[in-house]
């Protein structure tokens, strides 16, 4: 492997990583300050990409549809919190598991019966439709560093807003203790619909900008989140550095294993996980 | 005191027990040639029943929400389509053997690892665990990937050359099945009433508590994560020989999801609970699948209902049922949400 080519393989994991980031924040924010395993995350990712993907058709524009798109993911966020999560905040986690996984059912059948079973593609945008020339016979695509930069600044986005601001701290305060943050007057059910809406407007943005990057599949959410669950158990549950830091180290180990070990690679990142719980049972940043 | 439910569940149970057992003389006289269809649909019900009582002992007896017990199903799958002769039938005298040994020595490294976490860390610990085996298994390429494995004989069962048991035979293998489950039932009932079972029981409310009266609760919640093991990776193989083959789907993470919703359907904690959820998941799959091809939306709603307006199953129902509710203890809702340690898990200990 020379030189030119390790670097290609650096940046695709580090922006694999960096999406991957984008998926699990919205997983660790909804365990870490609700209390609630999303199993229907995933589900979330797929939809962006559909959305995305039917209104680029419908309208002729990427932008445009991603800005249609990102309030109708929220929408939906709101409508399952209000709808079925409600009841289960006092509940064993074994009863958000099973509704989730439910959830995961509906979703993916009412996926089939409004789009099919068809997979689609979605055509790069046109500012960012060009590769960089990187040495004589290796390029990099443009839309990939776009999309590396609109994910890490949204991370600075996130970290500012739970590091400097009144609602970082309510949240902060309420991954500590939910009780001691209603005591103080603070209405934790809008504060939990808001957390909810925006994690899963996260995923489902995630499931958009990588629409041009990855084939629309139906079931594409699934295993994305696995993955984004070995990430968030490396990371430590409901902490978003340790997103931060997992989705680059799993990024990095998916990227290199499918490179260098092929063999094992769909299985490097349970090994890492392993090694990590073995070490450290409650993840690296807990 | 642990597991003493009302006499009517007895009847219930030893009714349906009856009732299943006698399939072959009214089956045919009811669905005419669909009988041996109905047969086999039966064979896999009793299976799955087995499969999602061995989940009961983790999560409804000491508390340890798995979602990555189709490991151990899988695991036991595959080592009977690995480990027969190609054109030859194994024979049941060591295959069994077998796949208790192979997977009571996974569960026990697996085990070793994910009894350190808890509660969450453990149900995510446990589904990593379930998809590491997932992938290995797809993509390796003894196990044929992602076609799987075919078994072209199911074990015999003989004694020197005569055969005991005729397995080829839908009925003879549907038996076994059903004497399977029978044993593994008693086999947990025996459990849960001896002295290692009230020890779990006692992790299941307060695991700090039992640490501080000296129990070494790690090793009691690995020996029975190890036994459930041992019971999935039994049904595991059960189902391979009713299926002729294995594969990855059967370890796969929807596997894990679907018995544990056998499981709450039924009620979790009652070792009777997960048979009649089994039974009745394996039942609307197949009204469902009749119904519409969108059968999954049926599906998950049904699963979303039950979970929150049956959080202790058909089980629930049964030993304390709506109309018999007025006197005793039930505004569990209520007092669950009061207080932590009377979480829907623990709920069985009021009902005495």
């Amino acid at each position: 492997m020379d030189l030119a080519f390790f670097g290609v393989q650096l940046l695709n994991g580090l922006q694999y990583g960096l999406l991957l980031f984008l998926i699990a924040s919205g997983l660790t924010l909804i365990f870490g300050i609700m209390g609630i395993i999303n199993l229907a995350h995933g589900a979330m990712y797929m939809i962006g990409a559909y959305l995305v993907w039917d209104l680029t058709t419908l309208l002729g524009n990427f932008w445009l549809a991603i800005v249609i798109a990102v309030p109708v993911a929220v929408a939906l966020g709101l409508i399952i919190e209000r709808l079925f999560l409600d009841t289960l905040y006092k509940r064993d986690h074994l009863y958000q598991v099973l509704l989730t996984f439910g959830l995961i059912l509906v979703i993916n059948e009412a996926q089939r019966i409004i789009w099919g079973g068809d997979v689609h593609s979605v055509a790069i945008p046109a500012p960012f439709d060009a590769s960089l020339q990187l040495t004589d016979n290796l390029q990099y695509s443009v839309y990939r560093l776009f999309v590396m930069g609109v994910c890490l600044a949204l991370a600075g986005v996130i970290y500012w807003v739970i590091r400097h601001t009144r609602l970082g701290i309510i949240i902060r305060a309420g991954a500590v203790n939910r009780d001691m943050v209603e005591g103080l007057g603070i209405n934790v059910r809008t504060l939990f619909t808001l957390i909810f809406s925006v994690g899963v407007a996260l995923t489902a943005f995630a499931g958009m900008i990588a629409a041009p990057l990855t084939s629309i599949t139906p079931g594409m959410g699934d295993s994305i989140l696995i993955t984004c669950f070995v990430v968030v158990v490396i990371g430590g549950i409901g902490s978003i550095k340790g997103a931060f830091w997992g989705a680059i180290l799993i990024g990095m180990a998916e990227t290199f294993g499918s490179v260098l070990i092929p063999s094992i690679a769909s299985m490097v990142i349970y090994l890492i996980m392993a090694g990590v719980l073995l070490v450290k049972p409650r993840g690296l940043f807990a | 005191m642990l597991h003493r439910y009302p006499k009517r569940v007895a009847v219930i149970m030893l009714a349906l027990l009856a009732i299943v057992a006698i399939y072959p003389l009214w089956g045919p006289a009811l669905f005419g040639s669909q009988a041996d269809f109905i047969l086999e649909k039966l064979t896999l019900m009793v299976i799955l029943a087995l499969f999602a009582m061995s989940l009961d002992l983790l999560v409804g007896i000491v508390g340890l929400v798995s979602l990555g017990h189709a490991l151990f199903f899988g695991l036991g799958a595959y080592t009977l389509a690995l480990a027969s002769p190609d054109f030859d039938a194994a024979s049941m005298w060591w295959m069994l053997p077998l796949v208790m040994l192979v997977s009571a020595v996974s569960a026990l490294v697996v085990g070793l690892l994910v009894i350190r976490t808890k509660g969450i860390f453990f149900i995510m610990t446990t589904l990593a665990f379930g998809q590491m085996l997932f992938y290995l298994i797809s993509t390796a390429p003894f196990a044929g990937g992602t076609d799987g494995v075919f078994i072209m004989f199911r074990p015999d069962v003989t004694v020197g050359e005569t055969a005991l048991l005729d397995m080829s035979d839908p009925h003879t293998f549907f038996y076994f099945c059903l004497g399977m489950l029978v044993a593994g039932f008693l086999f947990l009932r025996w459990l849960t009433r001896s002295y290692f079972g009230q020890v779990l029981d006692g992790i299941h409310d307060n695991e700090h508590r039992m640490q501080a009266l000296g129990y070494a609760t790690g090793g009691y919640k690995l020996v029975a994560f190890v036994i459930a093991g041992v019971m999935a990776a039994i049904a595991g193989m059960l189902a391979a020989m009713q299926y002729g083959f294995a594969n990855p789907a059967q370890l796969g993470w929807h596997t894990s999801g679907e018995v544990l919703m056998m499981l709450i359907l039924g009620g979790m904690g009652t070792i009777f609970g997960p048979i009649l959820g089994a039974f009745a998941y394996e039942i609307l799959l197949y009204v469902y699948e009749h119904l519409t091809v969108h059968w999954p939306i049926l599906m998950g709603l049904t699963i979303i209902a039950a979970v929150l307006v049956l959080p202790r199953g058909i089980a629930g129902l049964i030993i304390a049922p709506p109309w018999a509710r007025r006197k005793a203890p039930l505004d569990d809702e209520e007092e669950a949400a009061a207080d932590p340690a009377l979480q829907p898990t623990s709920i069985k200990h009021k009902e005495g």
